[in-house]
């Protein structure tokens, strides 16, 4: 976590080199579904954004995946602007800036992993030598092997290569570990973080709250479509870890801000409310520095039902819209 | 910005012409490769037409005569027809559909691959593999069946059979576009297997019943097989130009139809 957060302020430094893709009141929907709703979206250069929704299981409908393949001009959105590098995703030179992993059924089985390299390096102008290629998403070993041959954790990787293997600016990766094993998943992050420490720029989609807490400088938490909440991973967790007080009590916000446990504190009509790390602590505070307290109600952030419904299944979203969404 | 005409005029951004070629090269190597490994694909498309050409050509008939013609020599004809049919169906719609379902059309898209580059890498391998199946029948004809002809007949018929393999690539890349990866096969049997046999390519043309014969007038198998059969010497039906012009407006509509569902899949999501 601390070298999480000390990352990701080595890297706040770049965050104003400004805004390498985005999307601005975007809808898309198939047919019936709409995968979003309304977004505004940034990713600035150097950064490692996630965006978490909930699990799609390959679903295309999901909404982080539908963000990333309207960034890469294979989805036209039904309203909005969609940008990269400041043009249309579709322009043939920011295809050659940017790399891109997918979720995919079946990749041709019968080449060879250097085959498949060669053959996406060959598209590029300034693709990477192999050997960084290879070395860079580990895959030195399986060169000579045939796609199908490979485990599930290897064939991630190896699509993994062909999305640096352009030296691209930008990089997609949409679900990178989905279906591996703690131990696969933390070797890609590690590939990620070498990228990122060359300065690439990366958004990736996930539903692992753990993993966007691992890799990312800045989440987005998407949810329906529309993004619920977005922030550093520690802000997004200490929202989610916290509890809220409301109450009517005649306490200044100085006093309220020095009770021990609270983060923030906001007006709320005629009351105020508290998000706090210690409930207990905090309520017990309270309630002994002043008498005339009223009204009192503790509750959830709400997020943390939110996330896990989130990354669940997503269905269970009742309890979002009483705390996340109003907070926007 | 119309996506489609972008697609279609394959723009090298900051690519040389030297470069471009290459990737169409490559793609085209690594297609023929990924074929020739893929069992399914070589032990139907190659076997299929040797192994009857060897039974009905070699084994059985091969003293026998079709209207004058050796019947070692007519097979090459229809045979030959019916493999390249085979290779070009197969190597274009199986790929196609499968590559659009399961996503994998998707990451080349996402590349800066030409887009071009995909289809004629497709076409090209078919092309390719229908010079296999032809050389090969040629060569047994030639080594156990007796066939003689002038080298300039050979590269006739060679050349004849490639190029008419092309409208069967463009029905490939129509039909790869409006079938799912599973189906592919399947349909493609179902069009090829009835169409070959309509066509005459199992059965001579002369021995088909009346009512296939009126069929047989509307495939372009059959049309493609008379101009092959014309080459070789053997009495064909129809005239030469009738028999391209056919098989032209054929390959127009199918890559008419090939270009309605990849506008489709541009536009929409894929399966």
């Amino acid at each position: 976590m601390a070298q999480t957060l000390e990352h990701s302020t080595a890297l706040q430094r770049k965050q104003s080199q400004g805004t390498v893709a985005s999307l601005a009141a975007v809808n898309k929907s198939y047919g019936e579904v709409q995968a979003l709703r309304g977004v505004n979206f940034q990713v600035r250069a150097g950064e490692v954004v996630a965006l978490l929704g909930p699990n799609g299981a390959g679903k295309t409908t999901a909404g982080k995946t539908t963000a990333v393949k309207l960034l890469l001009g294979l989805l036209q959105p039904n309203g909005g602007k969609v940008r990269v590098f400041g043009g249309d995703p579709v322009n043939p030179e920011n295809r050659m800036r940017t790399g891109a992993m997918l979720q995919v059924g079946r990749v041709p089985e019968t080449l060879r992993v250097r085959e498949h390299i060669d053959l996406f390096s060959s598209y590029y102008v300034n693709p990477m030598r192999r050997e960084a290629v290879l070395a860079v998403a580990g895959v030195e070993k399986l060169c000579d092997r045939k796609f199908g041959e490979l485990s599930g954790g290897q064939k991630q990787r190896v699509l993994f290569a062909l999305a640096i293997c352009g030296n691209p600016d930008l990089l997609f990766l949409d679900e990178p570990t989905v279906g591996l094993d703690v131990e696969a998943r933390r070797m890609l992050w590690d590939e990620i973080r070498q990228l990122v420490q060359r300065g690439k720029t990366v958004l990736l989609t996930t539903h692992y709250l753990q993993e966007a807490d691992a890799l990312a400088d800045r989440v987005a938490v998407i949810n329906k479509g529309e993004i619920v909440i977005e922030g550093t991973p520690a802000e997004i967790k200490a929202q989610t870890a916290g509890k809220k007080i409301r109450c009517i009590t005649s306490l200044s916000f100085d006093v309220l801000r020095r009770i021990p446990g609270v983060m923030e504190v906001k007006h709320d009509r005629e009351a105020v409310e508290l998000h706090t790390a210690q409930a207990e602590l905090t309520v017990r505070e309270l309630l002994s520095r002043d008498g005339q307290l009223s009204g009192l109600e503790v509750s959830s952030a709400g997020l943390e039902e939110a996330f896990l419904a989130l990354t669940q299944d997503g269905s269970r979203g009742g309890n979002e819209s009483n705390g996340t969404k109003e907070r926007q | 910005m119309s996506t489609a005409s972008m697609a279609l005029t394959n723009v090298p951004i900051a690519r040389s012409p030297q470069e471009t070629a290459k990737i169409y090269l490559k793609e085209a190597k690594y297609e023929f490769l990924k074929n020739l490994r893929l069992r399914m694909y070589t032990a139907s498309v190659l076997s299929f037409p040797i192994m009857f050409y060897v039974l009905f050509g070699l084994v059985l008939n091969a003293k026998e005569a079709i209207g004058g013609t050796r019947v070692p020599t007519y097979l090459i004809a229809t045979y030959g027809t019916f493999g390249v049919m085979g290779a070009s169906l197969f190597g274009t719609a199986a790929g196609l559909a499968s590559d659009r379902g399961l996503g994998w059309l998707q990451v080349k898209r996402a590349s800066p691959m030409p887009p071009f580059a995909y289809f004629a890498a497709k076409v090209i391998t078919s092309m390719i593999f229908s010079t296999i199946i032809v050389l090969a029948l040629f060569l047994l004809g030639f080594a156990a069946g007796g066939v003689r002809m002038p080298l300039s007949g050979f590269a006739g018929l060679l050349g004849t059979l490639v190029v008419g393999s092309l409208p069967f690539s463009a029905m490939g890349l129509a039909l790869g576009y409006f079938t799912g990866p599973n189906s592919a096969p399947a349909t493609i049997n179902l069009i090829y297997l009835p169409m070959s046999f309509c066509s005459g390519l199992w059965v001579p043309f002369m021995f088909l019943p009346k009512v296939v014969k009126q069929i047989a007038l509307v495939l372009p198998p059959y049309h493609l097989s008379q101009l092959a059969l014309g080459i070789v010497g053997a009495a064909s039906h129809g005239a030469a130009s009738t028999h391209w012009e056919v098989l032209l407006a054929f390959t127009m509509i199918c890559l008419g139809v090939a270009r309605i569902g990849f506008q489709r899949d541009q536009e929409k999501m894929y399966g």
